[in-house]
């Protein structure tokens, strides 16, 4: 059986993480086929002030905004908003933080020092003020919210990826490929990247979850994604006038974000289980 | 040489134990049969996957998750430990009547506690005295005394870092004596040590069981050490007992063809190097019969389809074979 | 006589240990210590002792893992220890390292066949076909065959990953291997089985192998001379039958007695049996390293180091009975 085969067979065991990733998958449809799932696609735009501050109902299943929309829809279409910053934010973390991390933990020298300081200082503030204090610097707007993220999430990748070459750089493989004369860049390309793989895609997990909620703080705030953008921080902001007689307004968007968070994170957990001593030492 | 008139204290019969992995049920132990005498220094030797480690956790019941103990029996004084309660297995066998010293000396210690502390707590748990103030520390001063640790009494509040390999060996061999136990499950207990380790930790187990009657069932992988130890020798393969002698016997006239094979592939100084072709089988799908038939020069007919029973070749010499050799 | 193919000088290796609170001063971890010897070409060398010795520190320094804190090594006439980056690659290659632990040695990530064919991409500019032809080769001659290429490491036994360290590298034609611990962990057939591939490659591939061991009865078998090392330094060396038959340094007489064998009976001689703790790497006692367990301690090997000097059948010993016989 092959190692995949036999990772997934575990994994599905796992009932957090295999719920988590059904959370995920329902998501990533979600996003993708927004268009077709939504019964009221247009209302991105449109507007119905005669439907205005309706209850959950048949016609509209999780109720209508202040301006007469559709939530479910406008949830949907949330989703694709959702997915695509916090995709660019943690990939765009990614790979700033992950070449730093492997620089730093593979040489020991001035370089290693001032990055890890670098993402020390970095690391030291709280990143949901600093993200705030980016989006206002930059003007509030989706992309800028993507750089925002990126900004504070990168040295969680450089931490972990460090911490994980620095064990690795005395692993016995590593000293046989360098005793053959395998050069450092090569060495960790294709030699450290590939063993530092799972801490770094469990944190990509997690990252995703904790972009998605602070986009939506940001969107909350009003220095992210601007109305009549329909992301789920901004229909929470939104529905603040109207609660708590409105109810859905927010508890639906707010159970999404609750939701996809705890998926990722429960997802994330899950795979930290099988990867590193699955798939790497084998079977015992 | 009355091997078999000395009194049996633990007969070991028709064990089956199998592990449930992800890769299908290993079959670990098939049927093995084992007797240890009163005051006999038994050795079970045999190569990696032979079931001689799952033998030792079997008789303490100490299998890990995914081992199942599928039929048999442990008579140990007469009693079968196999239908015991667990708890009566904890508080009168395991760690009293019957101790271990374990393989690895280096990770056999908690690293944050002192040495003493932890001798303490068996001697509490096996009812010795309710609280570790209780203990009269002269007894374990006396013990360490016998395991050749100098100055003992100041040694109880070191921490294991603070001791070599050899030493927390010798610990754990007082560790293992001090309960006073009938029978002692030495398992691989010098491998990680150096050779000349080995050879004083080696010395110090017999002087100190030879003189009170303890009897020790020595698992090793090192027909050398097996025979300076034994008196008595237990060949197993792949889950199957082979051969039970004499040491000195079994090594010097051995009746199964795996003995013989194993002893032929030692190292020896002419230079010719002889080694068993083929390979160790696997447990998940071992052949049928004689585990050892496939890779046995001497195997024809029944080999294939039957496992043999323990046939009688000489006074005291047992093996396992369709055609033991002479 | 022929110029040897590998010439140890006064090497040393140190590593820096615990610095004192206080004074604020390093104290040196001296593994290897002022250790000289020379191989022949075609012999099989074995380096032999017990943990902390400085063998496998030797062998690491004497390949380039390490570099000397002093003196220096020649290999094939040619001053090795100190050559810069470049040059040292072109050394490397022919100059090989077996490792102890085999598994170890080969990435968890990559299948074996990539492993197998990485020396070969870094040290030549062969097409893709060549390199798979020779490692293909290389399998079939450790006993391996082409479907274990898309495996991965940990779908190996132990036996079988030790071939695959082998096979990884014999693709380069090296000249000198060193072998580390090359049978430990190893049971007593399958070992049986990796010295019979030892004997074979050596003599196709015209090898010429340091081997590094705990296991004198392996080392007995396998190798043409030897050195015996305690506490980073050789206190004897030479034919290997002749120091099993008459090993004259006490250090080696008692490792010798120490070793377990089928039919002997454990022993019970005073002189041959060895007590204490193996000396501190940070603070040797003066004079002979070895002198707080040896029976036949003098007063001069309290505050004199003896040095190694030719005895009278070829070998050499490092003590002061010499003086005395």
């Amino acid at each position: 059986m092959s190692g995949l085969r036999l990772a997934w067979i575990k994994f599905s065991r796992d009932r957090l993480a295999f719920t988590g990733f059904l959370i995920i998958l329902c998501l990533i449809l979600t996003a993708l086929f927004a268009g077709v799932l939504a019964p009221y696609p247009e209302d991105t735009f449109k507007i119905r002030p005669a439907e205005r501050l309706k209850p959950p109902s048949l016609k509209h299943f999780l109720g209508t905004d202040s301006m007469g929309r559709d939530i479910f829809s406008r949830l949907l279409f949330g989703a694709r908003i959702t997915l695509i910053i916090s995709i660019i934010a943690v990939g765009a973390s990614l790979l700033i933080g992950v070449p730093l991390g492997l620089i730093a933990g593979y040489f020991e020298n001035w370089l290693s020092e001032l990055i890890m300081r670098i993402a020390d200082v970095f690391l030291s503030i709280p990143q949901i003020i600093l993200a705030i204090f980016l989006a206002q610097t930059l003007g509030p707007s989706i992309p800028n919210v993507i750089l925002a993220l990126s900004i504070t999430y990168w040295p969680w990748f450089t931490r972990i990826v460090f911490a994980e070459t620095r064990v690795l750089k005395n692993a016995v493989f590593i000293e046989a490929t360098e005793a053959l004369g395998t050069g450092p860049l090569q060495t960790i390309v294709l030699h450290v990247l590939p063993n530092v793989s799972s801490p770094i895609i469990v944190r990509s997990s997690i990252g995703m979850g904790y972009t998605i909620l602070t986009a939506a703080v940001l969107g909350f705030l009003g220095v992210g994604a601007q109305p009549p953008t329909p992301e789920w921080g901004v229909t929470i902001a939104e529905s603040r006038q109207y609660l708590p007689e409105a109810w859905w307004y927010a508890t639906f968007p707010g159970l999404a974000i609750f939701l996809v968070v705890l998926g990722f994170n429960m997802f994330g957990d899950g795979l930290r289980d099988i990867l590193d001593p699955r798939i790497r030492r084998g079977f015992e | 040489m009355n091997q078999n008139l000395k009194e049996a204290l633990l007969v070991v019969t028709k064990l089956i134990v199998q592990f449930h992995t992800d890769r299908g049920v290993v079959k670990a132990l098939d049927g093995a049969e084992l007797r240890v005498g009163k005051g006999e220094v038994v050795g079970l030797i045999g190569e990696s996957g032979c079931g001689k480690t799952t033998m030792a956790r079997s008789i303490l019941r100490v299998l890990p998750s995914g081992g199942r103990i599928i039929n048999g029996a442990v008579f140990f004084k007469g009693r079968d430990l196999l239908a015991m309660e667990e708890r009566d297995l904890n508080t009168s066998v395991r760690g009293k009547m019957i101790t271990l010293i374990p393989q690895d000396p280096f990770n056999s210690f908690n690293p944050v506690f002192s040495v003493g502390t932890q001798i303490k707590d068996i001697l509490k748990w096996k009812g010795e005295a309710k609280a570790n103030r209780g203990i009269d520390e002269t007894i374990i001063w006396d013990m360490l005394g016998q395991v050749q640790i100098p100055s003992p009494e100041g040694q109880l509040k070191k921490y294991p870092y603070q001791f070599s390999g050899g030493q927390r060996q010798r610990l754990m061999i007082a560790m293992a004596l001090l309960p006073s136990p009938d029978l002692v499950i030495a398992d691989e207990p010098t491998t990680a040590l150096d050779v000349t380790v080995e050879a004083q930790i080696l010395r110090l187990m017999t002087g100190l069981v030879r003189g009170r009657e303890i009897s020790v069932l020595f698992i090793t992988h090192d027909l050398g050490v097996a025979s300076e130890v034994c008196e008595r020798i237990v060949v197993m393969y792949a889950g199957q007992d082979m051969e039970d002698g004499p040491a000195e016997i079994l090594f010097s006239d051995p009746r199964h063809p795996y003995t013989i094979e194993l002893l032929e592939s030692l190292p020896n100084p002419e230079g010719k190097i002889r080694d068993i072709p083929g390979e160790v089988p696997s447990l998940i799908h071992p052949p049928e019969g004689c585990r050892f038939h496939p890779r046995c020069p001497s195997a024809r007919g029944s080999c294939s389809r039957q496992r043999p029973e323990r046939v009688e070749v000489a006074l005291g010499h047992w093996t396992r074979c369709f055609h033991p050799v002479r | 006589m022929e110029e040897p193919i590998l010439e140890v000088r006064e090497l040393s290796k140190y590593f820096r240990g615990s610095v004192s609170f206080l004074s604020k001063k390093v104290r040196w971890i001296r593994a290897v210590d002022g250790v000289s010897f020379q191989v022949q070409k075609g012999e099989t060398f074995g380096l032999v002792g017990e943990s902390g010795c400085g063998k496998s520190t030797l062998g690491k320094t004497i390949l380039g893992i390490y570099r000397p804190t002093e003196g220096s090594v020649i290999f094939k006439g040619r001053m090795i220890s100190h050559l810069p980056r470049k040059e040292a690659k072109e050394v490397r290659k022919d100059i090989q390292y077996v490792y102890q632990d085999p598994g170890a040695s080969l990435d968890p990530y990559w299948k074996v066949g990539s492993t197998l064919s990485e020396p070969l991409a870094i040290h030549t500019s062969l097409p893709k076909e060549s390199i798979r032809n020779q490692v293909l080769k290389m399998l079939d001659d450790v006993g391996l065959k082409e479907e274990h290429l898309s495996l991965y490491p940990h779908e190996f036994s132990g036996g079988q990953q030790r071939r695959l360290g082998l096979a990884r590298i014999l693709c380069l034609n090296p000249s000198l291997v060193i072998l580390d611990e090359p049978t430990s962990g190893l049971d007593v057939s399958v070992q049986a089985t990796i010295l019979k591939l030892f004997k074979e490659l050596k003599n196709s591939f015209d090898l010429t192998y340091i081997f590094i061991s705990h296991n004198l009865s392996v080392v007995r078998m396998m190798c043409d001379r030897m050195a015996v090392m305690y506490a980073g330094k050789i206190v004897e060396m030479g034919e290997t039958q002749a120091i099993f038959n008459d090993p004259i340094h006490p250090y080696t007489k008692v490792l010798l007695a120490a070793i377990p064998q089928v039919g002997k009976k454990l022993n019970r001689e005073e002189d041959l049996s060895l007590s204490g703790e193996p000396p501190n790497p940070e603070n040797f006692p003066l004079g002979c390293r070895f002198w707080p367990r040896c029976h036949y301690k003098m007063d001069i090997c309290e505050s004199v180091e003896p040095v190694l000097a030719a005895g009278t059948d070829g070998g050499w010993v490092a003590c002061h009975l010499i003086g005395q016989r």
